[in-house]
């Protein structure tokens, strides 16, 4: 646990009488890549807000490199700038272009040197196909573009650690793919990622860990290839069997 | 119509005209920052100071500015605070727009998603950065057609000033139609002068409302 870069210590999370989250607790190391699964309403996302203190806790502690994240202290947007976060719904800002939206932050918030952070960011753009988008409008680029351009802005702040949020669920099947290619660069690249997504491949494609919650807990943390092909528990394999048909056409010979 | 009239009185109407504009212009202007700190009030619903404010907006909204004028021009030097026509003039003026202002910028502000904020507050931006870069850019864009129909009713309701003895258009034109008759030749210069402030503000404000909408930020 001492090189663990992101530790969340049994974190309680309550919307009124409603637990969401009870009782969680991992840690993520450097470089590893962690995706959560679970079903709907499990607490997935609301976890990864949590972690930047987007939403509060009633209990725990989550810390990042040592560093307690709290809500209303004076260090959070300190923390929150090592944290990189990307959402489900597109978060651009749509009066902004590509290339303001990305360096918005860098130059305002962290001050940095604008054609450094340019420089930059044009790379980045060119690396995920979107350097000729560079000034335009949100409005103007589809789904799986806003994404990845989401995804650059989030780099550009040189984070320590990566949150995506169901990246992908709002996508257009065929958009998907582009976002997912976009992460999986990064991970091979050695980025500290922790992904929410029901894309279940992907999922065992990119992960070093998958967690499974379910009803607000940890129900099962194992290597990919244990948990997709031996899921311990019977939560998971039912869970897992929701994303499997049975053919209907053998029922039907049967039938016959 | 008496033409040499006219002519005659063609520089005290001017005169009043710069005087009716530069009131206008400063209450405006005070209107705009009295909104803006409202509704930011409002957007982070800071406690107490929350309420005062929809006290403010309640009275300024459903009192008429003439009894607003009555009460800064004869009320306050009655409890000690001296004041000349022209704050007077100004500073009803704010009193009356700074609630409508509050308005137009408050539904702005909350016109823009929640996640707007979100993302600025996981970029590491902190509560004045995010109001600045973030929300207030949006929000002022929503609320452009509302701040350019206030900025006309404002103008207008500069006319109730000539009741606090300022030396405005309508004060000019009542004045020259008491001493001398004109009625007429006063009433067109009246209104003409007024058509010569406002028109130019309906037409610059249809063509930015314009130019807004077609920058159409949404999605």
């Amino acid at each position: 646990m001492a090189d663990a870069l992101l530790t969340i210590d049994n974190i309680v999370k309550r919307f009124g009488d409603n637990t969401i989250l009870d009782g969680i607790s991992f840690s993520v190391k450097k470089s590893e890549v962690i995706v959560i699964v679970g079903p709907s309403g499990c607490g997935k996302s609301t976890l990864l807000r949590c972690i930047n203190a987007l939403e509060p806790i009633q209990d725990g502690k989550i810390t990042l490199d040592g560093e307690v994240i709290e809500r209303n202290s004076k260090t959070l947007p300190l923390l929150r700038q090592r944290i990189g976060m990307v959402f489900q719904s597109y978060d651009l800002f749509p009066h902004l272009t590509v290339l303001d939206n990305i360096l918005l932050a860098p130059c305002k918030v962290q001050k940095r040197d604008k054609e450094e952070v340019k420089q930059e960011a044009m790379s980045l753009l060119e690396r995920v196909g979107l350097k000729e988008k560079a000034k335009s409008y949100p409005r103007e680029l589809s789904g799986g573009q806003k994404q990845r351009v989401a995804i650059v802005r989030a780099l550009c702040m040189h984070p320590e650690i990566l949150l995506f949020d169901e990246v992908t669920a709002a996508l257009d099947p065929e958009m998907v793919r582009e976002v997912l290619d976009v992460m999986l660069d990064l991970a091979k690249q050695g980025r500290t990622m922790l992904i929410v997504t029901h894309e279940m491949q992907f999922a065992r494609a990119i992960a070093d860990r998958i967690i499974f919650l379910d009803n607000g807990k940890i129900v099962e943390e194992a290597t990919p290839d244990e948990f997709f092909d031996n899921p311990k528990t019977e939560r998971a394999k039912q869970f897992l069997n929701t994303f499997e048909f049975d053919s209907v056409r053998a029922k039907k010979e049967l039938a016959e | 119509m008496d033409l040499n009239a006219i002519a005659e009185y063609l520089p005290l109407f001017g005169e009043a005209a710069l005087l009716t504009v530069k009131l206008g212009i400063l209450g405006i202007i005070f209107s705009i920052i009295i909104g803006l700190i409202c509704a930011v009030v409002q957007y982070y619903k800071v406690p107490v100071i929350r309420r005062i404010v929809s006290v403010y907006i309640e009275i300024s909204r459903n009192t008429p500015l003439l009894v607003q004028l009555f009460f800064i021009y004869y009320g306050l030097p009655k409890v000690g605070i001296p004041t000349d026509a022209e704050t007077c003039g100004i500073a009803g003026l704010a009193f009356l727009g700074g609630s409508y202002m509050a308005e137009a910028f408050r539904s702005g502000l909350e016109s823009v998603d929640k996640i707007q904020t979100e993302s600025a507050y996981s970029l590491g931006m902190n509560k004045m950065q995010t109001m600045r870069y973030v929300i207030l850019p949006q929000a002022i864009s929503v609320s452009i057609p509302a701040f350019v129909a206030n900025v006309i009713f404002l103008m207008k309701e500069t006319s109730v000033f000539s009741a606090i003895s300022l030396l405005d258009l309508m004060f000019m034109a009542k004045d020259l139609m008491g001493m001398y008759n004109d009625t007429v030749e006063a009433l067109c210069l009246l209104v003409g002068f007024y058509l010569i402030i406002l028109l130019p503000i309906s037409i610059v404000g249809t063509i930015v409302e314009r130019r807004v909408r077609r920058a159409g930020f949404g999605s």
